[in-house]
């Protein structure tokens, strides 16, 4: 139960990716997404350059292919719908081994999962070589609103807790011969719902007095170190490979 | 007569909700001084802790960290020298490693860089848990989380460490490490429990408070020898425990 999920992404390792600061990955991360979907669905060539660029990122971390293909199998249940357009599709048809396939819906449907494929990719090689609580400084950095940063924080730090919370009241119910297989029965779980918040409540209070208790005055301190513009130079230099050749393939098209 | 560490002068609180919870409570700490506060559940200790850094404020009476009353003017500066160890570290630790979290106290009295770096160097080695710095603190045992929350008051450089109920929960081998650590502190201490063991190891005074004030202040041992004090506050030994043999 005590969770390992701030972990979960994280794959331990000693690379160049991984000793690089995490604003100027994530930075690098948004360019790249945003030069991708920018890119024309028909520019295949620019497609196999932000590939290439993507399995260079992997290599540097050392991520195996197999591992990259296991995280992106999440992808699947996000693309299925984009294995219809092509039935269903309209415009010019053609014939592919006795399917009628619309042309538009393929490129529209290539589109959804060439542009998703590399854009989870990119992710996975950030997430893989960076913690949780970096992801966090680092969003602190790049001026992503302090709130927002913080809940962030707080909702990573306290899920195991509450998720805790939540598995010693159900086991309660369970012992005291709740055994919820109909669905009337959910009644027992909305009452819990509403226990559950109010304990979550009462622990947020509990916090806040904690770190009131260490000086604070509404301001959460950032630790991180800073990047230097050594390591955004050599962070950006793969969005800008990308950005090459998003534009060619903007003109050539 | 030195200046009392800590300096509580008849404190009376109520809940907003009409709890009566202090009444009239007072005792004083000397610096070096390690105190327990003994008393049932419910008797108020966790209420007069949170009293005395501020974070509640007395209908009647007062009190004193060091010679300066807890008053608006002096919060960040009580909250400094008054280092309070939550009863539960998962209340206490909220940033998302271990070193962070130790920073968090001294740097938000404007600490940084290799300062603070030695800071939250010395107060994590001082309870033994260097070692789990850049750990998030959910991944640590409860008896490495209470050690990490004494460090992250350590760090503060307190005059006085506030623990509400630190043995409870833990198994007996991390009860006796903490036991060790805080022993190790030369620092002044009160420390909330009902575990009567604990106290007598740890703390030479004690002071018993019941249905909101302090109704005895004493040696440990003399306290937890005093049958008639002891059953009247429902403090009970566990069986066969003798405080004269223990110590
Ligand atoms: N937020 C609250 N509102 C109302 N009553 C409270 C609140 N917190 C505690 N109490 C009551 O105050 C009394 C003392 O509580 P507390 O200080 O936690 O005691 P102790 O720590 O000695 O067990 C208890 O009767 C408790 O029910
Ligand atoms: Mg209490």
């Amino acid at each position: 139960m005590a969770g390992t999920h701030t972990h979960a992404l994280f794959v331990h390792g000693d690379s160049e990716l991984h000793r690089l600061p995490a604003s100027p990955k994530l930075g690098a991360l948004g360019l790249f997404v945003l030069a991708v979907v920018l890119t024309p669905r028909e520019a295949i060539g620019a497609f196999g350059v932000h590939a290439g660029l993507v399995l260079l990122g992997a290599w540097i971390a050392g991520l195996k292919p197999m591992f990259m293909a296991r995280r992106l199998l999440i992808e699947i249940p996000f693309v299925l719908f984009a294995i219809f357009l092509p039935f269903v599709g309209g415009g010019e048809r053609i014939e592919v081994v006795g399917l009628s396939l619309s042309i538009e819906g393929l490129w529209g449907g290539w589109n959804i999962v060439a542009k998703a494929t590399l854009g989870l990719a990119a992710s996975v090689v950030l997430t893989a070589t960076t913690t949780v609580p970096d992801i966090l400084s680092g969003l602190d950095r790049l001026r992503v609103p302090r709130l927002i940063t913080s809940i962030a924080g707080f909702m990573v730090r306290y899920l195991d807790v509450i998720a805790g919370e939540m598995h010693r009241m159900r086991m309660a119910m369970l012992s005291r011969g709740h055994n919820p297989r109909w669905i009337w029965q959910l009644k027992a779980y909305t009452a819990s719902a509403g226990a559950l918040f109010i304990r979550s409540y009462e622990r947020g209070e509990r916090v806040y007095y904690a770190m009131t208790a260490r000086g604070f005055t509404g301001r959460i301190p950032t630790f991180d170190e800073k990047a230097r513009p050594a390591d955004w130079a050599r962070a950006l230099s793969l969005p800008a490979i990308a950005w090459f050749a998003a534009g060619w393939g903007v003109v050539a098209g | 007569m030195s200046i009392p560490a800590l300096e509580v002068e008849g404190l009376s609180y109520h809940y907003p909700d009409g709890t009566e919870v202090l009444r009239d409570a007072s005792f004083h700490i000397h610096p070096g001084e390690r105190v327990a506060l003994l008393g049932p559940n419910g008797a108020g200790k966790t209420t007069l802790v949170f009293h005395l850094n501020g974070i509640f404020r007395p209908e009647r009476g007062s009190v004193t960290v060091a010679g300066l009353p807890v008053e608006d003017a002096n919060l960040m500066e009580i909250r400094r020298r008054v280092g309070i160890v939550f009863q539960d570290p998962d209340d206490q630790l909220f940033m998302p490693t271990v070193r962070q979290d130790v920073a968090f106290g001294p740097a938000n009295y404007g600490l940084e860089g290799d300062e603070l770096e030695e800071r939250v160097t010395a107060a994590l080695s001082a309870v033994g848990m260097l070692n789990v710095a850049d750990r998030p603190p959910h991944h640590l045992s409860l008896g490495q989380r209470r050690r990490v929350a004494v460090a992250t008051v350590l760090a503060m450089r307190p005059e006085i460490v506030v623990l509400d109920e630190p043995s409870s929960n833990l198994d007996p081998a991390s009860r006796r490490e903490l036991a060790a650590i805080l022993t190790s502190l030369e620092i002044t201490m009160l420390m909330v429990t009902h575990d009567l063991p604990y106290a007598l190891e740890l703390c030479p005074r004690a002071l018993v408070m019941n249905e909101g004030s302090i109704i005895a202040d004493g040696p440990t041992k003399e306290i937890l020898s005093d049958r008639d004090l002891m059953k009247a506050n429902r403090l009970e030994l566990p069986m066969g425990f003798d405080p004269n043999l223990a110590s």
